[in-house]
């Protein structure tokens, strides 16, 4: 075997595309109907939120921090516009609203996290409870439902006389800007060499805490489009929309491939890991399998995406002291 | 990640005595101002409503806090050990979920139940703790996902079905009402608990051992302490209390379905720290961690009394998680700096 093929095999991104692969055919063997547009339409409608926010997720952990906050910062920003509709706010003047009180939210954990130097862990453990309670504080648990078709159309609807989904249609083009922004750009070098080594990143001048704030806000603003999306999707401005929906995002993320420690990820696999999920989804509830078992699934996945490159490093790592003599320094475990 | 270290220099005694009679000083005021608050928001509320200093309004107040408390004892050892378990609330679930089958199904003694549940969480706790000390990775990410996997289990497990009081011992039920001189059964076991990790955490080899593995893993490594044996002990403790606290959570709700305990990671989380244990591990104690429980269940009672808006509740524990852990972090920043200039003193 070639060494560039032995190598890419051995790589955890080979690991996301098998599974992506796996799940299509699981889809396509097991469940009627799974091969059809409409149905194809529906598995990218229902992972668009995931998808959205895991864009700057990827951002953040690659430089090394974490934000739990994003389905809260989401459930947020879904009963803001629902309260600011109550109280007959144009639309055109919520959605402007909205994504900046995301971007302040997210700005609340980058500060707390880059000027306090707080871990990014608990401070957004923290937020996550802060912003999902302001969420109860503005809707209670009320819906607001009343929203006119046109804007429901900005969620469900599909792109100019296409078949696309037209929150499909947003991320593919924030898709885009991300990619580029994280490998082809001097930002997205900064972002990876701030994931490998903090320190070092700064002593080569990048400002390390100023990028930091900067990916919070991005990911304030991004979670905060997300909850408009899931709004206008469902009908309904709820102040629990999304709960738990944090799991999920990071799952695709690591399950891409990003390393939990840092300094290492591919954007595209992140994004091929999200709709290896929304298949995975789409085809089990197809086959009436309780979304509980998906709970297992998606939390299953998360465990696997971590303990897998780690087990096989250990494997590797195990092999090598065999084959040479050289102690290898054991390396502790950041939280 | 210890701020507070300082240069080897002499004379050794002195300067350790100043260093650990600051250090005292500080943990001591991190207790006392705890108190300080709670006296403070008691007054306040009793002021504007007597009725919160009833005998029946203390005795609620213990019995909702008895639970989470239980949990912030096991999750402040984890905590110490520079690790976070936030799966307890899950493993609460599918342990009280447990207890109500024992119960309904298969008549089971209420030693057994008790003994059972505990188990059962510890069984949770080793899965969590070899996955985090074996294979080395974050243990946020791992027990995120055991959070959920946990849930799911629960969820199927129970395929919506609901358990009710009618079901269960009256004798089980009166646990969760009894008092013995006047407090509450399930606070006696909550602070019995409390008592026993903590002399354990406080005086044993043990103990000392999870402060050193948290203060610097890789230190604590070096000087011949098993530390993913040790780890692993922290998430069977915190797993076991979890259980505990899910048979306990049966006795005093009587009526459970798959959903107990939802939600629960982030009031223990935010109760071990507003507590005064150090989310970089290393320091704090477990009775800090009670008595962050005790505040943060006094605040929501206070709420209630009130008339506030319960919605604020989930609001108010993530903003004073946010807020101990900063003022932590000032308070390291300050002591650091004082031992600094302290050390300039004497050495020049």
């Amino acid at each position: 075997m070639p060494a560039d093929l032995k190598s890419r095999l051995a790589r955890w991104e080979t690991v996301t595309v098998l599974l992506f692969v796996a799940s299509i055919v699981y889809g396509a063997v097991s469940a009627d109907g799974f091969v059809s547009g409409g149905n194809l339409n529906a598995v990218l409608a229902n992972v668009v939120e995931i998808a959205l926010i895991s864009l700057p997720m990827t951002l953040i952990i690659v430089s090394a921090e974490i934000d739990l906050s994003v389905a809260s910062i989401l459930g947020f920003a879904s009963a803001l516009i629902g309260t600011l509709w109550n109280h007959g706010w144009a639309m055109e003047a919520i959605i402007p609203f909205v994504l900046v009180a995301g971007g302040c939210a997210g700005a609340l954990n980058g500060w707390l996290i880059t000027s306090l130097g707080l871990p990014s862990l608990a401070v957004t453990i923290g937020t996550l409870g802060l912003f999902r309670g302001l969420a109860f504080v503005l809707l209670g648990d009320t819906a607001v439902t009343d929203f006119p078709t046109s804007y429901l159309n900005l969620g469900q609807g599909t792109f100019a006389g296409t078949q696309i989904p037209t929150p499909i249609v947003l991320f593919v083009v924030l898709a885009v800007i991300f990619g580029v922004v994280l490998h082809a750009t001097g930002i997205g070098r900064a972002i990876f060499a701030i994931g490998s080594n903090d320190e070092a990143a700064r002593f080569a001048g990048l400002r390390v805490k100023r990028i930091k704030f900067w990916l919070f806000v991005v990911s304030g603003v991004v979670s905060a489009l997300a909850g408009a999306v899931f709004t206008f999707r469902f009908g309904s401005a709820r102040g629990d929309n999304a709960t738990g929906l944090e799991l999920s995002v990071i799952a695709c993320v690591l399950l891409g491939g990003v390393s939990i420690f840092g300094g290492r990820g591919n954007l595209l696999y992140v994004v091929v890991a999200v709709f290896l999920l929304g298949i995975l989804d789409n085809a089990l509830t197809l086959n009436n399998v309780s979304s509980d078992a998906l709970t297992i699934v998606t939390g299953g996945l998360l465990l696997l995406s971590v303990l897998g490159p780690s087990v096989a490093a250990r494997v590797r790592e195990l092999l090598r002291r065999r084959s040479t003599t050289t102690p290898v320094t054991t390396t502790s475990t950041p939280l | 990640m210890s701020t507070a270290q300082a240069t080897p220099a002499a004379p050794q005694d002195a300067r350790h005595e100043a260093r650990r009679s600051l250090f005292e000083t500080v943990v001591r005021a991190r207790e006392l101002s705890l108190l300080a608050v709670l006296i403070l928001v008691v007054a306040g509320t009793t002021i504007a409503e007597p009725r919160f200093l009833s005998s029946q309004s203390i005795r609620d107040i213990l019995l909702n806090v008895s639970v989470i408390a239980l949990m912030a004892v096991g999750q402040a050892v984890v905590i110490i050990t520079r690790n976070v378990d936030l799966s307890v609330g899950s493993v609460l679930g599918i342990s009280a979920f447990l207890t109500g089958v024992l119960f309904a199904d298969h008549h089971a003694a209420i030693g057994v139940v008790f003994v059972a549940g505990t188990l059962f969480g510890a069984l949770f706790g080793l899965a969590n703790g070899l996955m985090v000390a074996l294979a080395r990775v974050p243990a946020l990410v791992i027990t995120l996902g055991t959070l959920y996997v946990i849930r799911g289990i629960d969820f199927v497990w129970a395929k919506g079905r609901q358990i009710n009081a009618d079901q269960m011992p009256d004798r089980f039920l009166q646990l969760g009402s009894d008092t013995v001189l006047g407090v509450p059964v399930l606070a006696i076991i909550a602070a019995v608990a409390m008592l026993i990790v903590g002399a354990v955490m406080r005086s044993s080899r043990m103990g000392r051992e999870l402060y050193a593995i948290g203060s610097q893993p890789t230190a604590a490594n070096l000087a011949g302490i098993r530390v993913s044996r040790r780890v692993i002990g922290a998430f069977v403790v915190s797993g076991a209390l979890a259980g505990l606290a899910g048979v306990l959570f049966t006795a005093r709700f009587g009526t459970l379905d798959a959903t107990a305990g939802t939600g629960d990671e982030l009031q223990v989380v935010a109760a071990v720290v507003v507590g005064g244990v150090a989310i970089f591990g290393g320091s704090g104690s477990v009775y800090g961690a009670a008595l962050g429980a005790l505040l943060l269940g006094v605040i929501s009672s206070a709420l209630v009394i009130l008339k506030v808006n319960q919605f604020w509740e989930q609001a108010i524990d993530g903003a004073l998680l946010l807020v101990a852990i900063g003022l932590d972090r000032l308070l390291a920043l300050r002591v650091a700096a004082a031992l600094r200039a302290r050390s300039g003193r004497r050495a020049g």
